[in-house]
């Protein structure tokens, strides 16, 4: 065995969300009522497309998330164990292992062939000059980059972009066949369907958003074997490299924090209103208290703990990945434990209004317990807004990383992230001439991140929250009566 | 008299997702100066629409596709959006509902009404003062001039229905629109907002256009009325034809649905109307209420009626009474519509209250059952005061029988219900269910004795679960209790053999004997109507084989014809399986069809109780004799004398000395108010507590020692 498998603790809560959210999409597939609002999100274009980008990121996040250790050469040849290296490789590392291993001496602009500082250069016939010297690796195979380098650049990325049409062609094709099976027509006749935009899930958006995304990342893979397509940073370590990686970390960070919280919020805030008395009293004071503590105040005195505790037991730690690691999955903890009030505050004000609804009072009349109260009856009726909370909250946690980073306080500096490229980049803004595309790189990428997970929460809520559910229907029947051009207003004069 | 509102051929169309439903089909009607118009119809026949439309207050997705709604021979619906803003308020006002909703809870009432007035008239401030003085005299605000500036919480339900009117009558309006103005107000209450609309329009001689779907409401009321069904208008008339002699046969059926005591007397199930009113999205060939009428053919089937006129002014929309068609129709139907006598033996003789059942047992007594709650105050919650919502209720509940709990809205009765399930810890007292004490009872006992009794609920959208299967709902209590090893009385009837069901078949059977097919277990609560979930709630209560059923305002939220079937269904539970209903209720002509003994009850206590002939033939105490004068009756020729009833309910957290009733009392005297009167017993059942009668010495004696003690 050439490598051997590593799950750090992040790794395994995150494949036990996989897991969750697998059963849960099952559980939601055998009832149709818990169906039914899902339908409403298929139905909407800026949801669904929203979406499809977030398949992406989530493919880069789970690639990142499968860890391993490699095997390596034993000095002492095949007799002992064999030994794997301290470096944790994930699957992306091995994908990107050009982007990764190729490091230059320090930044370079993006598409650059030199580097960004002047040095000196020792000359073959013994004199010195100070010049920008070529790059190790970025448009290391041109002769002359100043006369060769456009061209080069635009007809690589031409190619790439082809690739990625290819590859969206073929993807059309078969979810043509694919709907053309469901109907019993042939895939030509669904393909025209979803191209009028007839059908009822928005092909049509999807398709388009998934060419643009195919296009674009065609073009950037085809390219970032050439060039640094993001520049390099201090250490020359490539920027696009560092920004898939930084996707990880934010949907982490995202998904991890709200799992943290959500059985805090849900026991918590349940039992404060279905039980009153006593039991509300306490959680009240609880949640009113910390909610009243500075959370960055909080954070900030949790994670120096902890890491004065990590620096004073290196031993527990066989590599630095699982430090790092374990310092992210605290980061979570410390978020959920600061942001579950919110949450609770809503469900104790949602479980105080179903206590008193009829079918509980009925509950009670036959004798079901306690429990089963809460879990048939209350626990289903509050899904709903356990649902857009949570989906709303998560860029809030992706941009919170990244304040937290900023100010030292988030995750392990060697841990890349979102937060950590921008604080590296900050120093380098007061530059002249200016070092811009970490920042711009991070902020591309986590621009896109939680816009897109924004658009996907925005048609979750209205599918699921009752009010806006009404509000699209006007705007829906608004739209119908424009779309139908006359006016059918014909007040007659008649007697 | 000037005709003041002309609408013709008016179509209203709401754009919902699921396609154009037509809320208003093409009515045309015509209200007069100083008329009052009365439009009746069940829920969802486009009654609210069609005052919308005359407003122009659709919602957003209604729209008015034709025909004219005329005030004063100008065309409202051709008018400009500004200028029907000149229009709303002062020229047409409107009355909603629910008073609760209808008032801005952070506005002044002086500042709601001056609002109106600001838009309308050009007032200074001293006299916008004193003309809101001057309104809130005018709808019976007592001392208006104190309260114009206290907001709406303030007031009650009543008292806020009278803020409504003020603020629609500050316009001084030619047509005032009310869309069910009296629908969530006590029948006391009702009867004054009634009183007070009618005097309103001697004085003024505004026309009203009154929503309302109880005929009683109607006749009280009405000048001229019109049936409204399935956005149509079928039957026009003016009162006493209409009440007289209503002839489409879905009026009449309205009619043969009200429960009464001569429904009960004859032993006569009440008359139901089969199915719903029928979406108003589908397309209509034919009679829209052919679908659900018994004396339908196929003329009505295929081709839509024309209007006919039956006398002079009294015109309907049905095929029985087109000449041409009256040659088609099949001999004796007309016959059998003009006499419309149920031919149902059988269930005469079923339904006749069966003597022998009377002597039994008594299944629960209680008495003298406290519920308090604790009133606190302060940061340390230190208990200040008590509301006692029941204070010191003592009733019986014999096996088989109905005993209904009369009273106002917040005089405790569905806390008594609550207190005698123990879902409410009773504060004193005791419930005896077959001689074993409820009060206190350990949690574990208690849930197994919880089969024996169970509750059916006011409203039936909130009774369910709308996140469960209805199969999944029924077999909670089965579960929860275990109820199916119980050897006791079966649904059919057959005990032991229901014992041995499976639970899919007893689930199977409980929906078919509440008239469901099975087929509907595994839908959800919203896929039904509202009368059809109350089957289901029904259905859940029984699933345990309760031997009592505390039914509180099971009726109250559904159409009379609805009403019809779930009384119906009761009754003939109750005749088959033997079971004791605790009816609690505020409607008097339910109680009339199916209680066998009454209680009212005011402010905690039980002012008088009886059987039910007692109790409505001979009403002794001043509030029984009130709250029966204030219901109306739809007979035309009894005019009954209204007993007015000032003022509203006191608070319970804080009820007057003595008597309880005497700040009301048209009979009140000195010692009314200085201490609580004892028992005056007439007969064997019928007891009452008022100075009026002479006092039972030695239960008022016992009475008095109780009274002491709680003070």
């Amino acid at each position: 065995m050439s490598f051997k498998p590593v799950i750090l603790w992040t790794d395994a809560l995150v494949y036990l969300l996989v897991a969750g959210l697998f059963v849960f999409a099952w559980y939601v597939w055998r009832n149709e009522h818990l169906l039914v609002p899902w339908r409403r999100v298929a139905h909407s274009a800026s949801g669904m497309s929203a979406l499809t980008v977030l398949v992406f990121f989530i493919s880069v996040g789970m690639l990142d998330t499968m860890h391993f250790r490699p095997a390596i050469e034993n000095g002492g040849g095949g007799m002992g164990e064999t030994a794997y290296s301290v470096e944790v490789l994930s699957l992306l590392d091995l994908v990107a292992a050009p982007l990764r291993t190729r490091v230059e001496k320090t930044y370079s602009a993006p598409f650059a062939a030199h580097l960004y500082a002047k040095e000196t250069v020792e000359l073959p016939d013994g004199g010195q000059v100070r010049e920008f010297p070529r790059l190790k690796y970025g448009g290391a195979h041109l002769q002359d980059p100043e006369t060769e380098r456009m061209a080069d650049v635009i007809r690589r990325s031409a190619a790439g972009a082809a690739m990625g049409l290819v590859i969206w062609g073929f993807a059309i094709v078969s979810l043509g066949i694919l709907l053309g099976r469901g109907d019993g027509k042939g895939w030509r006749c669904a393909l025209s369907a979803v191209f009028c935009g007839s059908t009822a899930v928005p092909w049509r958006a999807i398709c388009i958003t998934l060419a643009l995304m195919l296009l674009f990342s065609g073009a950037a893979l085809a390219l970032c074997g050439y060039y640094h397509i993001f520049g390099t940073d201090k250490v020359g370590q490539d920027v696009f490299y560092q920004s898939l990686k930084g996707v990880r970390t934010g949907l982490v960070i995202g998904t991890l924090t709200t799992l943290m919280m959500l059985p805090f919020a849900l026991l918590l805030g349940i039992t404060a209103g279905y039980f009153r008395g006593w039991a509300d009293d306490i959680i009240q004071y609880l949640y009113t208290t910390l909610s009243s503590i500075p959370g960055v105040l909080l954070i900030a005195a949790a994670v120096l703990m902890m890491q004065v505790y990590m620096e004073t037991h290196p031993e527990l730690f066989d590599t630095i990945a699982a430090r790092a690691d374990l310092r992210l999955l605290f980061l979570c903890l410390i978020l959920g434990v600061t942001s579950w009030t919110g949450l609770c505050r809503l469900l104790r004000g949602e479980a105080l209004k179903l206590r008193e609804m009829e079918y509980i009072q009925a509950a009670h009349a036959f004798g079901v317990s306690h429990w089963r109260i809460i879990t048939r009856h209350i626990l289903p009726n509050v899904m709903h807004i356990v649902l857009i909370s949570t989906v709303m909250d998560f860029s809030g946690l992706v941009l919170a990383e990244a304040v937290l980073s900023y100010v030292g306080v988030g995750v392990d500096p060697s841990m890349i992230s979102f937060g950590t490229m921008i604080n590296a980049a900050r120093l380098e803004m007061a530059r002249e001439p200016m070092v811009w595309w970490a920042l711009l790189a991070a902020f591309t990428f986590m621009f896109a991140l939680v816009l897109s997970a924004n658009l996907f929460a925005d048609a979750v809520q209205s599918a699921f929250d009752p009010r806006i559910r009404i509000l699209s229907i006007k705007t829906g029947a608004l739209r119908r009566k424009k779309s139908g051009g006359e006016p059918a207003r014909t007040y007659s004069e008649t007697p | 008299m000037s005709t003041i509102l002309q609408i013709n051929n008016l179509e209203t169309v709401l754009h919902t997702p699921a396609g154009p439903v037509w809320a208003v089909d093409g009515i045309t009607l015509e209200i007069s100066k100083g008329e009052t118009f009365v439009l009746i119809g069940e829920s969802g026949c486009g009654k609210s629409m069609t005052a919308l439309s005359v407003m122009r207050l659709l919602p957003e997705v209604g729209e008015i596709v034709g025909g004219s709604v005329r005030l004063g021979g100008v065309d409202l619906l051709l008018q400009p959006e500004i200028a029907m803003r000149t229009i709303r308020g002062k020229r047409i006002s409107m009355i909603f509902q629910e008073p609760m909703l209808s008032l801005n809870p952070v506005m002044t009432v002086a500042a709601q009404i001056g609002e109106v007035l600001k838009r309308h008239f050009n007032l200074g401030v001293a006299a916008t003062q004193k003309r809101i003085l001057e309104i809130l005299n005018q709808v019976g605000i007592p001392d208006a001039a104190r309260r114009m500036e206290e907001y709406p919480f303030q007031f009650s339900g009543g008292m806020k229905q009278r803020m409504m009117i003020a603020m629609a009558l500050a316009g001084e309006p030619e047509l005032l629109i009310a869309d069910e103005p009296t629908t969530a107000l006590d029948v006391t209450i009702q009867a004054q907002v009634l009183d007070l609309l009618r005097t309103l329009q001697q004085r003024d001689g505004m026309a009203i256009l009154l929503i309302t779907h109880d005929l009683g409401v109607a006749a009280e009321m009405a000048h001229k009325v019109a049936v409204m069904y399935a956005g149509e208008i079928v039957e026009t008339a003016n009162r006493a034809q209409f009440f007289q002699n209503p002839v489409h046969p879905y009026s009449r059926k309205l009619f043969a649905s009200l429960p009464g005591k001569a429904r009960r007397r004859q032993g006569l199930p009440l008359a139901v109307i089969r199915g719903n009113v029928p979406p108003l999205s589908s397309e209509f060939t034919g009679c829209r209420f052919a679908k659900r009428c018994d004396q339908a053919w196929g003329l009505c089937h295929d081709a839509a009626p024309g209007w006919v006129e039956v006398s002079a002014g009294h015109k309907v929309r049905c095929h029985l009474f087109s000449e041409s068609a009256k040659l088609e129709a099949p001999a004796g139907w007309l016959e059998k519509g003009a006499t419309d006598a149920p031919q149902e033996s059988s269930t005469k003789s079923r339904l006749l209250s069966p003597n022998h059942l009377i002597h039994e047992a008594c299944l629960l007594s209680v008495s003298a059952l406290k519920v308090y709650f604790p009133i606190r105050k302060g940061l340390m919650k230190r208990v200040t005061g008590y509301v006692k919502a029941v204070d010191g209720v003592s009733l019986a509940i014999y096996r088989g029988k109905t005993l209904a709990l009369v009273g106002e809205s917040g005089c405790g009765k569905t806390t008594v219900g609550k207190g005698i399930l123990q879902l409410i810890p009773p504060s004193a007292g005791s419930v005896q269910y077959k001689g074993i004490e409820l009060v206190r009872l350990e949690r574990d006992r208690l849930r197994k004795m919880r089969a024996e009794f169970q509750l059916i609920f006011q409203d039936p959208y909130s009774s369910l679960n709308p996140r469960m299967r209805i199969v999944d709902i029924i077999e909670e209590g089965m579960n929860a209790l275990a109820a199916g090893q119980k050897e006791d009385v079966g649904i059919a009837g057959d005990g032991p053999a229901m014992a041995e069901m499976t639970k899919a078949a007893r689930v199977d059977a409980l929906l078919e004997s509440v008239g469901l097919p099975p087929e509907a277990k595994w839908r959800y609560p919203h896929e039904f109507s509202g009368g059809q979930r109350q089957r289901i709630a029904i259905a859940r209560a029984l699933a345990v084989n309760p031997k009592l059923i505390i039914c509180d305002e099971p009726t109250s939220a559904l159409d009379v014809s609805v009403q019809a079937q779930i009384l119906n269904l009761l009754k003939n539970l109750q005749n088959r399986l033997g079971l004791a209903y605790l009816f609690i209720t505020h409607n008097i002509s339910v109680v009339e069809y199916v209680a066998d003994e009454v209680a009212v009850m005011y402010l905690g206590r039980i002012v008088e109780r009886g059987s039910v002939d007692d109790i409505l033939e001979n009403a002794r105490h001043p509030y029984t004799q009130a709250l029966l004068s204030a219901v109306p009756v739809v007979e035309p020729e009894s005019r009954r004398h209204v007993m007015p009833l000032h003022g509203d309910l006191p608070s319970p957290a804080n009820p007057p000395r003595g008597c309880h009733f005497h700040p009301r009392c048209p009979h009140v005297m000195q010692v009314c108010r200085e201490s609580y009167p004892g028992i005056s017993i007439f007969n064997s059942t019928h007891t009452t507590r008022c100075y009026l009668y002479p006092q039972d010495a030695s239960a008022s004696g016992e009475a008095q020692a109780e009274v002491q003690a709680q003070a």
